[in-house]
């Protein structure tokens, strides 16, 4: 989907958005240990830098973030071969061909009460509204049973009120999917082209949800302004951000945006974790379109996970948009079992900014410095 | 079934190993290839520098586009070839050859002053001044025993960072 060539580093605006990475990463002022007199090997041995370079091509943490990681082989014995055989002839001969069915018949309902109800109704905008609710939580039931989806809601349901917003961590666009047959969320997600598009556009659009491109740095204050408008609204759809922006596996979690931080409402995490025993759930945009996804879990045994409801959060006094998200996004980590990284999801579609490498730089001038005075 | 280690056979393993005087066991090669791969984006065989960027942890690094002189456009031998001086198997030898191959620019054997000052300036950018720079360096130097026109060649560095030794291992993650 990214055109490799029109990567640049990232806008300045962005950097607002960051965390201190620095905080994160080995600082080149612990490795160079000053003290002692400057000498020319304190200048030509620049082997610290090179084996933290090495180190980063052999093995990273944002490469991670986004790697698939395949089911562990279980069928390499004489006894269970069969059986695996035997598992993905249902799964490919029965289970999935029953499963369109279901998803076809899900769509029937859905279409042929969604058109009436969106044409007719035009004059009665509340009613029209709680049925194309209802709808939408319909055919997201008929989603998740189409990959039998075994979900366990812990804690209350979200109710619909003025000022709040919910983050979740972010695997996979059905995460919206297993949120949305619960409570019918209004969602911030990135346009997606083709079939998905399209549903975005048209149906998903009643429910007040928001589209944007990430790449446009117009879109973002539109859908700041949007944002601002909609939490204040009593009647609309409780909204639902998922800040990190991108899809992450499930193992880890990516920097989390402050946009929603800086609402000024309470903010109540979602904590969302796949078992991947029957499948890996996770989203890998670059490699698989959705369609493909889709198909990847209608043809699984199932699509198992947990989802907590945590409790309400609101910005502390003093506490600046971006610790507040680093203090949500420790709730939700700690919950689903992930595993924090300092990166800006959006690294996967920019370079990151020359601010961090004068970090560096910077640590290693100051040594050099200091050293020289205390001859 | 079959995982990605099974693209590898023997010979290729033993082919790689003989390629980087056998730095790395077998075992690590194979983990190495999956690095490879993974970041092979493109799937052309070769890693360019490009994708080495797209690992932010080596983009943010000083020495980052220095290195990328060197590595762009790695095939799979010439990647492990590149790491082996990182193995805890490498001699001080090799790795202070790595180092002296990054300061000779040019290539020719010897590293002049100016190329020393080249490498200063990307680890330190703007945070120390031209002339300061070159005060430092030139200072040191001279301690040394060198002048600012002398150049250093391949003895002089092992002299210089042979002892005590360096520190500059990487340990490739085998599961």
């Amino acid at each position: 989907m990214s055109d490799p060539g029109k990567l640049n580093t990232s806008s300045s605006e962005l950097d607002l958005d960051r965390p201190n990475i620095e905080d994160y990463l080995p600082s080149g002022a612990s490795i160079h240990e000053p003290h002692g007199q400057l000498r020319l090997r304190d200048l030509l041995d620049i082997s610290p830098t090179l084996t933290e370079a090495a180190g980063a091509i052999i093995d990273d943490s944002f490469t991670r973030c986004f790697k698939s990681n395949p089911p562990e082989p279980w069928n390499w014995n004489v006894y269970l071969f069969p059986l695996w055989c035997c598992g993905v002839v249902v799964r490919y001969g029965i289970l999935f061909p029953v499963r369109v069915i279901v998803l076809t018949i899900g769509w029937i309902i859905f279409l042929s009460a969604y058109i009436p109800v969106h044409v007719l109704l035009k004059g009665h905008d509340k009613l029209r509204k709680k049925i194309e609710r209802y709808l939408v939580e319909l055919i997201c039931s008929f989603f998740v049973a189409s990959w039998t989806g075994v979900v366990k809601y812990h804690g209350p349901r979200p109710s619909m009120r003025p000022k709040q917003v919910f983050v979740s961590n972010h695997t996979s666009m059905i995460d919206f999917i297993v949120l949305e047959q619960m409570t019918p969320f209004a969602v911030i997600m990135q346009k997606h082209p083709g079939w998905v598009g399209l549903l975005q556009s048209t149906i998903l659009d009643s429910l007040g949800c928001i589209w944007f491109n990430r790449s446009e740095a117009k879109d973002r204050e539109t859908v700041a302004k949007k944002l601002r408008d909609h939490v204040q609204g009593s009647d609309n759809n409780p909204l639902l951000i998922f800040p990190e922006g991108t899809c992450v596996n499930n193992h880890y979690t990516v920097m989390f945006k402050k946009g929603a931080f800086e609402l000024g409402c309470t903010v109540c995490p979602i904590a969302v974790k796949y078992n991947k025993i029957f499948v890996d759930a996770f989203w890998n945009s670059r490699k698989q379109s959705f369609t493909m996804h889709l198909l990847q879990l209608m043809t699984s045994w199932a699509v198992v996970c947990d989802v907590w409801y945590l409790e309400p959060q609101t910005l502390k006094p003093g506490e600046t948009a971006i610790e507040f998200a680093e203090r949500v996004r420790d709730i939700i980590s700690v919950r689903a079992g992930l595993k924090k990284v300092p990166w800006d999801g959006y690294l996967k579609y920019s370079r990151p900014s020359p601010k961090h490498r004068e970090l560096k730089q910077q640590s290693f001038a100051e040594t050099i410095l200091r050293r020289l005075e205390e001859r | 079934m079959g995982n990605s280690s099974s693209m590898l056979t023997q010979y290729d393993i033993e082919e790689v190993q003989g390629h980087c005087n056998h730095a790395f066991s077998q075992q690590e090669i194979v983990s190495l290839y999956q690095r490879f791969c993974q970041l092979d984006r493109s799937s052309g065989g070769f890693i360019s520098a490009d994708e080495f960027l797209s690992v932010p942890e080596f983009a943010v690094n000083p020495l980052a586009q220095r290195l990328l002189r060197t590595v762009d456009g790695l095939n799979f031998k010439e990647f492990v070839a590149f790491l082996s001086a990182f193995s805890p198997r490498a001699t001080l030898q090799q790795k202070i050859e790595f180092i002296f191959k990054l300061y000779d620019s040019d290539g020719k054997g010897s590293v002049s002053y100016k190329d020393i000052l080249d490498v200063l300036r990307d680890l330190t950018g703007h945070f120390i001044s031209e002339e300061q720079r070159e005060q430092v360096l030139k200072q040191v130097l001279e301690e040394a025993g060198y002048r600012k026109d002398s150049s250093l060649v391949f003895a002089d560095f092992v002299k210089i960072l042979g002892n005590p030794g360096l520190k500059m291992e990487v340990e490739v993650p085998v599961d």
